[in-house]
């Protein structure tokens, strides 16, 4: 390694998964200069995914969720600060306290915020919550301790159902709003959200499906309950707001770069693209705001909300922000992601989205135990696996090598007369939750011509 | 002591929770839950866990940004 | 030599103290076929991938030649180490019942209390000893009485246990050129005699529970039902038999290769936290089942290049690919520190070990007792006398001198 890229200053904004282990990932491989980590939130580093799960479930505190460092990082920590522009000419991160923060080399990784309810006063209700920071899931804990007659979840995206699951977990009554035909469906396609939709009545979710909430209704300042797109109403005391989430660029508007919505557009080795299509070689980004191209789906640009694509890509962007050009790596992980709801283990991997059939590999869709495989055009794109994590990772070396669809006989627990059918998948547009996965086109297109997406 | 599971990795043989059955949980049959902040006497079977997991998911230290807060 | 004769010289006793040169030459022929049609697989990548293929089964039966060394017992219905999902799932999960989660997720470690008592007594025993045999006199004794007792066999019955356990064991050999009948015969009846003694105390304790496993699978009712008489008979014989014949030559493994590694011993003796890890390289290092001779293709199976063809007996030696130096850096070194130890010491997939958790406190127990109690151990024979089997391979006997004596 030069000592051009051992030294210097790199600045990391964004204190959460993707920006700590990308720091000990630069000190891991030699980076001996000045590293500054900006993050928006006065606590250090935490864990998110418990923060729907375990800490709903009151098995953990959300003030308990931190992430354990995987070794001395020797930087500077700027926490409760958020990072308000980019000056990519002086090489400077403008902060909101005023400070000019000077770099050699920028590394992105403001990843996401829950997208509030869309109308502030209503949102402003005591009783209305969103689940994505530690405090959030704090209050929302707080409220569900005090045992609500109801609780309101709108959005049945893999954090609505979740809640939903821990509601009736703990016995609470939970009615579900969900836009689309049914649960996950964003995600995993209607047909795998047909069976969502029976998983969740039959756990006493009072779940429905193509309407949307048109209002939040409160007394004194408190939420009572809310107005459905069908007429009806509902008494409700707690509304849990999962209508998925924004990414967090609004402070590079003004910075050049192919960043906005839907995003922070870069190439396969992290770099982040400018408006115009061309590539810098001293910003990268990494975590939820990325949009990569990726080969195993037609180099379309896309961008995950995943905790392990956090990871993987911050250690490929850091890898890179030290290394000349020739020993960089591509950002290529298979994605993958888990949900824990209604004491099932949901494992995928691949891009369930990216599929036009979906067949039952193994197992027997009454059981609570299976696993589903999609395809594109013939091709394994992604499978999905119910209490079967064992297999998930055979199913990974079909994606990756191309294997033809369906998959070929044999497995022990196949059904004989299970058949492809079209896995479903919607448009975006009418999810009430936005997707964690996201296809967002071909190209770096200038973000002039992105098409805010239907809130 | 903060414990993460790389749950992406874990295939649920629950070696962790055999090991360390206050801090790690079964939640049905195969999905993972535990304690983030390990309890007061728990260090010693959390790193065997950690040792033992088939696939090693299970990362443990101290926090990270350790008194970097402003809270 | 033919890669073809691999399976033959690995099984050949003349190997048993040293095999690791033949998986050597199994990893360099990838996937082997063998002269008698069986097919050979050693390399790490590939035997994951084959663990994790739902294609790939566990039930001889499926076998296109029945296999005579692999026949089922008559009238009892395989246990679920070779049985395939779905049914597989089921028995495994009600054995699992009173074992660990999710439904009894602090057994075992109820048992660390019970385990280091009776190690410390079986150390005590060793004190005064110049000339100690770790099998009869610790590595045999700790694993059988935990296991005993967690299943609910009475101390006085554990000899007869023995004796059926040998049995068995010893009809899973293979001894090239011997006419396999007889000790065949004499394992079905020893299992046999097995099913039945456990079947009928837990037939006692059906509806007067006792706190132990066979109480446990004779009364508890699970949303899958109750293991039915002779389930319950074929599970309760591969617990009793897989929960001591592999602890026993793992700690005795262990033992060995700490003598063979003093600098390994004497860095455990100083930082006994090693020790989780220290556990997990021996089973990567020498791990008490060798290979899995149980497998075989549903369909045809691409691997490593060749196609395995459906029906055939498949051999996954996962000794060889614990030893393979595309996954392991310098792994025929010992190393009790080693990071990153993804091993197939308890196989890998739905069926890997069911009692691992067990086997690894007893052995990280057992194994820092001996270092706390042995005064200057040394080995008095190297290579010790092997086993017979080169499946559950292990020392027979495995004498050891004290200094200071």
């Amino acid at each position: 390694m030069s000592g051009e890229t051992r030294d210097g200053r790199i600045v990391i904004v964004g204190a959460s998964l993707a920006g700590l282990r990308a720091a000990e990932t630069l000190r891991e491989e030699g980076f001996e200069g000045e590293l500054t980590l900006v993050g928006d939130e006065a606590h250090p580093p935490y864990d998110r995914p418990p923060l729907s799960k375990q800490v709903l479930l009151g098995r953990a505190g959300a003030g308990q969720c931190g992430l354990p460092a995987r070794r001395e990082l020797n930087a500077t920590w700027k926490l409760g600060v958020a990072a308000t522009g980019l000056d990519p000419l002086g090489k400077n991160v403008l902060l909101a306290d005023g400070e000019h923060l000077p770099f050699d080399r920028l590394l992105i990784a403001t990843g996401t915020r829950a997208r509030p309810w869309p109308n502030p006063q209503e949102g402003a209700l005591e009783g209305v919550f969103t689940v994505r920071t530690s405090d959030d899931s704090a209050r929302l804990a707080a409220a569900l301790d005090a045992g609500p007659r109801r609780v309101l979840v709108i959005g049945a995206g893999f954090t609505g159902s979740e809640v939903a699951s821990a509601c009736r977990e703990r016995g609470l009554e939970v009615t579900v709003a969900e836009r689309g035909r049914a649960p996950l469906i964003g995600a995993l396609g209607g047909t795998v959200g047909d069976w969502a939709t029976k998983l969740q009545r039959a756990h006493g979710v009072d779940l429905r499906c193509g309407v949307t909430v048109t209002a939040l209704k409160g007394t004194d300042g408190r939420l009572t309950g809310a107005e459905l797109s069908d007429g009806s109403r509902i008494e409700a005391d707690v509304a849990v707001v999962c209508l998925g989430a924004v990414r967090n660029t609004e402070w590079l508007a003004d910075s050049g770069l192919a960043a906005g919505p839907r995003g922070v557009a870069c190439d396969a080795g992290c770099r982040v693209f400018t408006m115009y299509g061309i590539v810098t070689d001293d910003v990268f980004v990494a975590g939820d705001v990325a949009r990569f191209p990726h080969p195993l789906f037609e180099y379309q640009l896309i961008a995950l909300e995943h905790w392990g694509n956090a990871v993987a890509q911050a250690e490929v962007a850091a890898h890179n922000m030290i290394s000349p050009g020739p020993r960089r790596r591509p950002h290529l992980a298979v994605p993958t992601f888990w949900s824990s709801q209604f004491g099932l283990n949901i494992k995928s991997v691949g891009v369930p989205t990216f599929s036009d059939q979906v067949v039952l590999a193994q197992g027997t869709p009454g059981d609570r135990r299976l696993v589903a495989v999609y395809g594109y055009r013939g091709r394994i794109t992604a499978a999905v696996t119910v209490n079967r994590a064992k297999w998930l990772e055979h199913y990974q070396r079909l994606i990756e090598s191309a294997a033809p669809f369906p998959p070929g006989p044999g497995a022990a627990d196949h059904l004989a007369d299970s058949e492809p059918v079209p896995s479903d998948v919607p448009d975006p547009r009418v999810l009430t939750h936005g997707p964690t996965v996201a296809l967002t086109g071909h190209l770096p297109d200038r973000r002039l011509t992105l098409i805010r997406p239907a809130g | 002591m903060q414990i993460v599971v790389d749950l992406n990795r874990c295939q649920g043989y629950a070696q962790c929770v055999f090991l360390a059955p206050q801090v790690f949980e079964l939640h049905g049959e195969e999905a993972l839950l535990y304690v983030p902040t390990v309890p007061e006497g728990q260090d010693e079977r959390v790193l065997r866990a950690a040792a033992a997991c088939p696939v090693q998911a299970i990362t443990v230290g101290e926090q990270a940004g350790e008194g970097a807060g402003v809270r | 030599m033919s890669s073809e004769t691999l399976f033959r010289r690995i099984t050949d006793y003349a190997h048993r103290a040293d095999p690791y040169p033949l998986y050597a030459e199994l990893r360099e022929h990838g996937v082997a076929r063998q002269e008698d049609g069986k097919y050979l697989v050693g390399t790490y990548n590939e035997i994951t991938a084959l663990l994790h293929d739902p294609r790939i089964s566990s039930d001889v039966r499926n076998r296109t030649e029945p296999d005579p060394d692999l026949q089922p017992v008559e009238g009892l219905p395989p246990a679920f180490i070779g049985r395939d999902d779905p049914e597989h799932d089921r028995l495994r999960r009600l054995a699992m019942r009173p074992f660990g989660p999710p439904h009894s997720p602090g057994r075992i470690d109820t048992l660390l209390d019970d385990i280091a008592r009776i190690a410390g007594q079986l150390a005590d025993g060793l004190r005064d000893k110049e000339r100690i045999d770790l099998v009869e006199d610790f590595a045999f004794p700790l694993p059988v009485t935990v296991i005993c007792d967690l299943l609910g066999v009475p101390a006085e019955d554990i000899p007869q246990v023995h004796t059926w356990a040998d049995t068995v064991v010893s009809g899973l050999d293979f001894a090239p050129g011997e006419d396999p009948g007889p000790r065949r015969r004499a394992a079905h009846e020893a299992r046999m005699a097995m099913g039945l003694y456990l079947g009928g105390l837990a037939e006692k304790r059906r509806g007067r529970p006792t706190d132990d496993m066979l109480s446990a699978l004779a009364n508890d009712e699970g949303p899958d039902g109750r293991l039915t008489q002779e389930e319950l008979m074929v599970t309760a014989v591969l617990l009793l038999i897989a929960g001591h014949e592999t602890t026993v030559n793992l700690i005795t493994n262990g033992m060995l290769t700490l003598l063979r590694n003093p600098e390994a011993l004497e860095r455990l003796r100083k930082e006994p936290e090693l020790m989780p890890r220290a556990v997990e390289e021996l089973l990567r290092y020498e791990p008490p089942v060798q290979f899995l001779p149980q497998r075989t293709p549903l369909a045809d199976v691409e691997v490593g290049g060749v196609t395995i063809p459906k029906g055939v007996p498949l051999v996954l030696v996962l000794a060889s690919g614990n030893r393979d130096p595309l996954r392991f850096a310098d792994p025929d070194r010992f190393d009790p520190a080693r990071r990153d130890n993804v091993h197939f010491g308890f196989g890998s997939g739905v069926h890997s070990c069911f009692g691992a958790p067990l086997a690894r406190l007893e052995t990280q127990i057992a194994l820092t007792t001996l270092i706390n109690c042995l005064d200057g151990p040394r080995l008095l024979e190297d290579p010790p006398v092997y086993r017979n089997s080169p499946v559950l391979r292990g020392p027979r006997h495995l004498p050891i001198g004290q200094t200071g004596r």
